[in-house]
């Protein structure tokens, strides 16, 4: 009871070999598609590394990137024996390796479906990075003097600039944090003084925020100081005042960015591994349609091909045999106690032999 | 004294013909090339029309978008003509078009030249362009509210973020514009009403910048207002004023983007016509070997080809004494008073004498 049979004159059998062939090669272009997506999301993370806190996010785009090299490999071989099987005689060059091959494919094909479900679930690690990252790199916007993160400040103003966003979950954030140098505070000043000296921690905290959180939408010119002190400003009022500032978070908004890359290119994965699966499915029809026309011996007859040559429960079966005869027997010689009778009766001779007669002399 | 002769074999020939079949098809991309370089100008001076003052600088991606329609038109017609003069018979279809399309074609070089030559020679007028448009903008700076105006603001912060630059020339024009809004002042202030009361115009001038002049490079929080006192603000050195803001002026940063992109168009565009050039001559070898042939009687003959039957003075005087009495043959002689003995008088039928019959 075969799984799917269906029958395979010559023609077809060549037909279906040169169709697999040309589609081994569209799947060697998809491979090197899904590869330059992967450099491509490795790039996008690199770039905002200093953004992200140590979390182990690049094996998504490491993982396409080996999926796409092997994809072009395995495919290349692919149309090699797709080419070859159009003619019988060349096709048992390839007749040993073909069932390895099937199998190496068809667990390939399963890491591409694992690849393209790590794509959407890679979000939530995400969204932790980036939290923690962003808390990190406000914390140290104005260390521009230390080495190893002077750069930051540059950094988070250049983001929120192209991400048209503000802080990590808000403006709000920059009240909470110190992000004038303590070098450029003049503590001659009394209000400094008496600002730092009301913080717990002594730092300088205050209603405002950096100049890249201004939006460029604004019809009045940006109120970066004393944003909650409606007083302080002429006509102002800050709690619907919306076009002022970027209202957005920093991490939102890289969030959706990145969400956004890898909803598509796990959409392009799941695309190539349905079109693998069917290149895989094509292969397996033609290796067990060619090897049928061999076990026939006439190569111009009709023969028949199928995915599993029994059901599916058997060929289970059949695999856990195929595990079991490589154990070792020890069920017999582990208890030197168990008598067990041996079935075969040892031949010394043959026993039946009738007895010569003696003869009676005296 | 031909100018450039050469003999052509029948080989010769062909193999010129299928040359030129596949430089013309090359030529067809390359006038593709050359829309797609006019549109791309185009929507770069687009992107930012509302800082230059007038559109006048258009006319140079309109001249290119015409003369690469043109060149695949032209190039086009002529790998149909190439193909079929490799064969003599139908060289003769061809003919009378041929001379025509290679004047056409000529001409049509020249243009490529010309619009080659223009994005070297914008600049100037882009200068102008640029100075006073973004004069403009920046005066429009605060009339968010006025229909028309209302994205100058948005516009030139972008502007002065994207390309990394402040004002006109410098980040001090902005201390002679006002760049708030009455809308936001308040009148009740004294200070506020003391500014506007001592400028001439009553403009609300003050010696600060807008937001988007600050630079990211800097190592300190943006410093915007009180400019012209460094001594107001804590550690305000010479260093932290250089990185404070951008330094360079808009009309310049503009001015470098545009061309260094017109210099690499009008690059490319030179190569194309060079290009052009060499397909033209050998079309010109080619029409001249065909009639030559044709004339020889011959098809499997030798003939010789040429780019010019004369030298080229003797063919400059040809073309003017064409052009002169094309242009007689169009004037009329319209002064009454001058006596032309007409030639055609002597041959005047005499009248015929009519008898008429009177009868009383």
């Amino acid at each position: 009871m075969a799984v799917l049979k269906v029958k395979f004159t010559k023609t077809r059998r060549d037909k279906l070999a040169q169709i697999l062939w040309i589609l081994n090669w569209i799947s060697v272009v998809t491979g090197v598609i899904l590869f330059s997506l992967g450099l491509f999301l490795k790039v996008e993370l690199k770039k905002r590394e200093e953004l992200m806190a140590e979390k182990d996010i690049q094996y998504v785009p490491n993982m396409l990137i080996a999926v796409g090299l092997i994809a072009c490999a395995i495919n290349f071989l692919g149309g090699k024996i797709c080419y070859d099987c159009v003619d019988s005689t060349k096709f048992l060059r390839w007749k040993l390796i073909m069932l390895p091959y099937i199998v190496c494919t068809f667990f390939f094909t399963l890491c591409v479906l694992v690849g393209a479900l790590m794509c959407y679930s890679m979000h939530w690690e995400l969204e932790e990075a980036l939290d923690l990252g962003l808390m990190q790199a406000m914390r140290f916007y104005k260390d521009t003097d230390m080495p190893g993160r002077c750069f930051l400040k540059h950094t988070v103003d250049t983001l929120q600039i192209q991400f048209q966003c503000c802080g990590n979950s808000g403006y709000k954030d920059w009240f909470q944090i110190q992000w004038i140098s303590n070098r450029y505070l003049d503590m001659s000043k009394k209000e400094v003084v008496d600002r730092l000296r009301s913080n717990v921690e002594g730092k300088y905290l205050m209603d405002g925020v950096p100049f890249s959180c201004c939006n460029i939408n604004s019809p009045r010119p940006c109120i970066q100081q004393q944003i909650t002190n409606n007083s302080a400003h002429f006509n102002y009022e800050h709690q619907t005042e919306d076009q002022n500032l970027w209202m957005k978070g920093c991490r939102q908004a890289l969030l959706e960015y990145y969400t956004h890359i890898m909803q598509s290119i796990g959409l392009t994965v799941l695309i190539t591994w349905l079109f693998e699966l069917s290149v895989l499915t094509g292969v397996r029809y033609l290796q067990t349609s060619l090897e049928n026309v061999l076990r026939q011996g006439d190569p111009d007859s009709e023969s028949d091909g199928w995915l599993l040559e029994n059901s599916l429960m058997e060929t289970a079966r059949i695999i856990k045999s195929l595990g079991k005869s490589n154990q070792i027997n020890t069920a017999n010689n582990g208890d030197p106690n168990i008598d067990v009778p041996s079935t075969s009766k040892a031949h010394y001779g043959p026993d039946n032999v009738p007895p010569k007669e003696k003869m009676e002399t005296s | 004294m031909a100018v450039g002769k050469i003999t052509f074999t029948k080989t010769e020939r062909e193999k010129l013909a299928e040359v030129l079949w596949l430089l013309n098809w090359i030529s067809v991309v390359t006038g593709a090339i050359l829309f797609g370089l006019g549109l791309f100008l185009k929507i770069e001076i687009q992107k930012w029309q509302e800082v230059m003052s007038e559109q006048g600088i258009l006319y140079v991606p309109h001249m290119l978008i015409t003369t690469g329609l043109a060149a695949c038109g032209i190039n086009y017609v002529g790998s149909k003509i190439c193909l079929d003069c490799a064969d003599t018979n139908k060289f003769l279809r061809w003919k009378l078009v041929m001379m025509p399309y290679i004047v056409c074609t000529f001409f049509f070089t020249a243009c490529v030249l010309a619009g080659a030559l223009m994005c070297y020679s914008i600049r100037s007028q882009l200068e102008e362009a640029l100075y006073l448009g973004l004069r403009n903008t920046m005066r429009f700076y605060k009339d968010t509210d006025t229909p028309g105006r209302c994205y100058l603001k948005k516009t030139l912060d972008l502007l002065q973020i994207q390309f990394q630059c402040c004002g006109n020339t410098d980040y001090r024009d902005w201390f002679q514009i006002q760049w708030i809004s009455s809308r936001y002042l308040d009148m009740t202030n004294s200070a506020v009403v003391d500014r506007v009361r001592s400028n001439v115009e009553g403009k609300y001038l003050m010696d600060s910048v807008p937001f988007s002049c600050c630079s990211t490079l800097s190592s300190r929080p943006c410093i915007q207002h009180n400019l012209s006192n460094p001594g107001a603000h804590a550690h305000y050195d010479e260093q932290s004023q250089q990185l404070n803001l951008w330094r360079r002026g808009c009309q310049q940063a503009l001015l470098d983007h545009y061309t260094g992109t017109m210099q690499s168009i009008g690059l490319t565009v030179l190569l194309i016509w060079l290009f052009e050039l060499l397909v033209l001559t050998g079309v010109r070898y080619l029409q001249t070997a065909m009639e030559n042939v044709i004339r020889l009687g011959d098809p499997d003959s030798e003939s010789e080809g040429w780019i010019l039957e004369n030298s080229l003075a003797e063919t400059a005087c040809y073309n003017f004494s064409i052009i002169k009495t094309l242009g007689k043959c169009y004037q009329v002689d319209d002064d009454p008073n001058i006596n032309v003995p007409t030639a055609a008088a002597d041959q005047e039928a005499p009248s015929a004498q009519v008898q008429v019959n009177v009868t009383s």
